[in-house]
């Protein structure tokens, strides 16, 4: 039995598996399916300071080896978070950690000091991919400046560990990594969905409502793989894999590319006790390999 | 109630038409007892062998047998995931997650008369309600609709519970026309409909319904991912905004829905 717990910031985790924001709800809607104590953390559905309702059906596409959303991120808004949601969060029995998301650097300040006042919330996800709906719309992650004042100013009122969440619908991730660092990340996890479109031929129609929308599922791995390792080489801060990531091989091909940990998403939606067998697959690997720790195969790529 | 992921075990496979087929499947082992459903309630089926099925396919509980301890699924070959589950085999495994959803309400109300109306394969959940409802000493009629008398599914099967009303658009069998032009909903007085099938149909349902003051059901068909309330991907805008159809439905009374506007 290898040990398998991990450190990312402040943040002690017994296991290097998480779930993705926005494919694992509030953690409650997995709990007939796997001992949700088991997990390193639960990364739970991204929160705005005000309520959302999302984009209109149809949101999702199915595509070859994956899918494609534009949820749009609903959500009830960061107070009826902490008001109806939280009560239930902190008993999971494994860290949860709030995806954090906004359309203005005021909104994503205002979220994260709602967010530090929660004893039990131990980290944020700061998902930096929304638009800034006062610069244009453009994302705030594609920019390494728009990037690292965002991050620099919840960072200046954010207490805990701060994770940045990527996108990989930028020229270069690693300079964008590099800002977040700058602005004093804990962690970057990466990536988030690759934009994409799907269009019915028959009605020559788009099929999402937004027409484009963001992709996820195995389709992306080698893409979410070659982006770890070369952001691992950019930055020293840990970074969480992310990207199709649907068994234990797929978490250790993260691992071995730089990645502190791994969190897993549409594969949730497969197979609902995907991570209890990812954990335990990571176990076996390392007990295979006679590592005694998973931090030894962290970054253990030979080349 | 709880929701099982379970590696059931394929007891038949029966062509029904054309273009659809009953799907039996019992649990593994012996003396492990089905879950108890809910009519109405659905499951997600994991396909293995179809290049591009990525999803769990969502189906709607057909029947259920808790004596023999089988489950039925009444299914239309839409796309390769369906068409692959036509190729199971007596003896397969197939991982599903059920049961799912809210189901349809007779228990609360108790309807004395209800009217159970379905069109293609949207029948399917209608056949184990209308035997719930029978039970519980109620007294369903069925109004079923189809293109032609190939869309008609099991009508036998459904006359157990109830009369079977029929109309098809070809006029092959029954009355010609639609669901909503058959006579029995003049001559008969129905204090409670439910509905299934494609959504022109149900909002056409809903909408004389909602003419004679009847409480209406009807079961949402919408892309799904998780079918669990996770990813929010199979959302129905209602009066309390974006709802899923997995977790809050696939049942809705339509007076919760906004297909007025």
């Amino acid at each position: 039995m290898a040990k398998l717990n991990i450190e990312i910031g402040a943040l002690q985790l017994a296991n290097p598996v998480m779930t993705a924001s926005g494919t694992f709800g509030y953690g409650t809607e997995y709990q007939d399916f796997i001992d949700l104590s088991k997990l390193g953390a639960a990364i739970v559905k991204g929160t705005t300071i005000k309520p959302r309702e999302g984009n209109p059906y149809p949101r999702m596409a199915e595509t070859p080896s994956g899918m494609l959303n534009a949820v749009g991120l609903q959500n009830k808004g960061a107070e009826y978070f902490v008001r109806n949601i939280y009560p239930t969060v902190r008993t999971l029995g494994c860290p949860a950690i709030v995806n954090v998301s906004g359309s203005t650097i005021e909104d994503y300040i205002a979220a994260a000091e709602i967010i530090d006042t929660l004893h039990d919330i131990p980290a944020i996800e700061l998902n930096i991919s929304c638009p800034n709906v006062k610069q244009g719309g453009m994302a705030f992650g594609v920019k390494p400046e728009s990037a690292e004042a965002v991050v620099s100013a919840v960072r200046k009122v954010y207490h805990k560990t701060l994770i940045v969440k990527l996108s990989p619908n930028v020229t270069d991730i690693t300079e964008i990594a590099r800002a977040a660092e700058h602005a004093g990340a804990d962690a970057v996890s990466l990536i988030t969905t690759l934009l994409g479109m799907a269009i019915d031929a028959e009605t020559r129609k788009p099929v999402l409502s937004t027409v484009t929308g963001g992709l996820s599922g195995p389709a992306v791995k080698p893409i979410a793989l070659r982006m770890v390792w070369q952001t691992a080489k950019a930055v020293n801060i840990p970074i969480i894999g992310i990207g199709g990531i649907c068994s234990a091989t797929d978490a250790i091909e993260f691992l071995l590319a730089g990645a502190t940990a791994v969190e897993i998403g549409t594969a949730n939606f497969i197979d609902p006790s995907v991570t209890m067998k990812v954990i335990d697959g990571i176990n076996d690997y390392l007990d295979r390999h006679g590592f005694k720790s998973v931090t030894d195969i962290i970054g253990g790529l030979i080349s | 109630m709880g929701k099982y992921q379970l590696d059931l075990v394929v007891r038949s496979v029966r062509t029904i038409s054309s273009d659809t087929f009953l799907l039996e499947l019992t649990m593994p082992g012996t003396g492990a007892r089905l879950p108890e459903v809910q009519p109405g309630q659905f499951a997600e089926f994991l396909v293995r062998g179809s290049e591009t099925t990525f999803l769990r396919r969502p189906i709607s509980i057909h029947d259920v047998d808790y004596q023999n301890n089988a489950i039925y699924f009444l299914i239309r070959k839409a796309g390769a995931g369906t068409a692959k589950m036509s190729e199971l085999k007596t003896g397969d495994t197939i991982n599903v997650i059920l049961p799912l959803g809210n189901g349809f309400d007779y228990a609360t109300t108790m309807p004395k008369h209800p009217l159970l109306v379905g069109g293609g394969v949207g029948v399917a959940p209608l056949l184990l309600l209308g035997k719930a409802m029978k039970s519980a000493g109620i007294r369903p009629e069925f109004l079923f609709g189809g293109r032609g008398k190939d869309n008609l599914l099991r009508i036998d099967e459904y006359g157990k519970s109830g009369k079977v009303h029929v109309t098809t658009e070809d006029g092959s069998c029954g009355q010609k026309g639609f669901v909503t032009d058959h006579t029995v909903l003049k001559e008969e007085s129905f204090d409670c409909i439910y509905s299934c099938g494609p959504t022109p149909m149900m909002k056409a349902v809903a909408s004389y319904a909602s003419e004679k003051g009847i409480p209406c059901q009807v079961s949402l068909e919408h892309k799904m991912a998780c079918g669990i309330g996770a990813c929010l991907c199979c959302v129905e805008d209602t009066k309390d905004g974006n709802v899923c159809v997995c977790k809050e439905g696939p049942v809705f009374n339509t007076e919760k829905l906004l297909w007025q506007n």
